[in-house]
């Protein structure tokens, strides 16, 4: 007999989510396949490529190493809750002005990354961009152009509050 | 994946009622980073996952006068930001923040390190330097096991059915001490320790002897080691390149790694000598009060 489904109950990108689960099933599998937030992307499944990555109650995860049923009064952030209603994020735009992305699969991930460590670092150096989105494969651009793209995204925060 | 239950139990007792007779069929879940992807590729095959970050003793950080408590279920990111790990156990601190991307640090636990039992856990050796003890509870109670007699074979501990870990003990930071865990890795991220090396040092009032020093080793067994008798040999030694030379010597006697994708033995026996010298050296320069420049990544 398979194990029953459970209710789960999230905050996912500020509105209150509940969906029915089986234990199995990863957040990624959830978001994906039963919430139709296809943004987070499945590259690897297990860990190594970032692809999936959300913020779980504001730290970046692979959701793809999450259970779904472990979310259960969780505050979760995806891809689709980056952009305000009107235009993109300035991770976003600086992305599209770098010319950050090829095929696009890794750029959820990256974006949501980086929105994490310009949350807690507004000036990082460029090492510590690179080490900070170690977790974050990208198999076509080779990488520089991400990492200008968060220095320009980075820039961008500093004209506004300045 | 497998289909399996799932349980969140909130208090220890409830959750060592679980595990009790379920003879390896039920797996605890704590950041998970080993554990789901053993699931999904059928390495382990549970019939019960029961999370075990609900309950409050896993989530103990704690410093008093008798020694700093730490969770088996506390996150490397909690860790690597805790003021008193960073200051007085920072060998711990440096391997939480090589630990995988920030991704895996969110999640992953140093007690699913030291429960997932593998040769090359980059905490493991950080804890033998610090002299952690392991408590552990189950159906009969809760006994203790000082780190370095944990791993009994790679991926094998001393865990007995329906016991888990509860929290790492360690006794409290004394006087002129410091501590270092650094790996060699062909990347700067992202890959799994060749050799790794964790040392403590504590000096005498003059910061000039060394009282006592403890060596851990990582990837060069088929557990962490506890390379006893090269810390033991730096006791009453002068805290100088020569006394370092001579230990980090007596280290690389102690390590008996294999040939694997990685390196080959007489290589990561070179480097067991070159890395427990830097380490040593970094731990000193900590004891003295100095700060030390660690490359981001390493
Ligand atoms: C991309 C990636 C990179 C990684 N990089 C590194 C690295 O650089 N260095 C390194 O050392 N490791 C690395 N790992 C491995 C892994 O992240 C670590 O071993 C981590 O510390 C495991 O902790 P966890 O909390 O996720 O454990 P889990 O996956 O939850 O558990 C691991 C095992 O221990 C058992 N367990 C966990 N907690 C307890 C407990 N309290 N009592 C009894 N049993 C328990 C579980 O049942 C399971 O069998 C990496 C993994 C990934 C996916
Ligand atoms: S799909 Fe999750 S890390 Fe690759
Ligand atoms: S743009 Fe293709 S993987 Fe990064």
């Amino acid at each position: 007999m398979m194990a029953k489904k459970r209710v789960v109950t999230t905050s996912i990108n500020g509105t209150e989510t509940e969906f029915l689960c089986e234990p199995r099933q990863t957040l990624l599998e959830v978001l994906r396949d039963v919430l139709d937030l296809t943004g987070s992307k499945e590259g690897c499944s297990n860990g190594n490529c970032g692809a999936c990555t959300v913020l779980l109650n504001g730290d970046p995860v692979d959701s793809c190493l999450v259970l779904a049923v472990e979310c259960e009064g969780a505050d979760i952030e995806t891809i689709e809750g980056v952009a305000p209603t009107d235009g993109l994020h300035r991770i976003q735009d600086a992305f599209l002005e770098c010319a950050a992305l090829q095929c696009g699969i890794c750029t959820p991930g990256f974006i949501m990354s980086a929105k994490s460590l310009l949350q807690q670092n507004p000036s990082p150096s460029e090492d510590e961009i690179r080490f900070y989105l170690a977790g974050n494969l990208c198999r076509c651009t080779g990488y520089d152009k991400i990492v200008r793209a968060v220095q320009e995204a980075a820039k961008a925060k500093e004209e506004v509050t300045a | 994946m497998r289909d399996f239950e799932y349980a969140a139990p909130a208090s220890l007792d409830e959750a060592i009622e679980l595990f009790t007779g379920k003879n390896g069929s039920a797996k605890a879940l704590a950041g998970g980073t080993d554990l789901i992807d053993h699931v999904r590729t059928g390495r382990l095959s549970p019939d019960l996952i029961v999370d075990i970050k609900k309950i409050s003793e896993l989530n103990i950080l704690e410093n008093s006068s008798s020694g700093f408590r730490l969770g088996a279920a506390v996150s490397c990111n909690r860790i690597y930001r805790d003021e008193t790990i960073v200051s007085e156990y920072s060998a711990l601190a440096d391997s939480c923040r090589i630990i995988g991307g920030v991704q895996i640090q969110s999640r992953a636990s140093v007690g699913g390190n030291l429960c997932n039992s593998g040769p090359a856990a980059d905490t493991t050796p950080a804890l033998i330097a610090l002299e952690a003890t392991c408590v552990i509870a189950g159906p009969n109670g809760t006994r203790e096991v000082a780190v370095e007699d944990f791993c009994t074979a790679p991926g094998q501990n001393v865990l007995q059915s329906g016991e888990i870990l509860v929290e790492l003990k360690f006794p409290p930071r004394q006087e002129n001490s410091g501590s270092h865990y650094r790996r060699f890795i062909p990347r700067y991220e992202m890959d799994i320790a060749v050799v790794g090396v964790g040392a403590s040092v504590v000096l005498d009032s003059d910061r000039e002897t060394i009282v006592s020093a403890r060596i851990g080793l990582g990837a060069v067994a088929p557990t962490p080691l506890f390379a006893e008798s090269a810390g033991d040999l730096l006791a009453g030694m002068p805290a100088n390149d020569d006394s370092i030379a001579q230990a980090a010597l007596e280290a690389q006697a102690a390590a008996k790694p294999i040939d694997d994708m990685r390196g080959t033995k007489e290589f990561r026996v070179h480097v067991t000598r070159v890395l427990t010298e830097r380490v040593l050296k970094a731990a000193v320069a900590r004891a003295k009060g100095e700060s030390v420049e660690v490359a981001i990544g390493h």
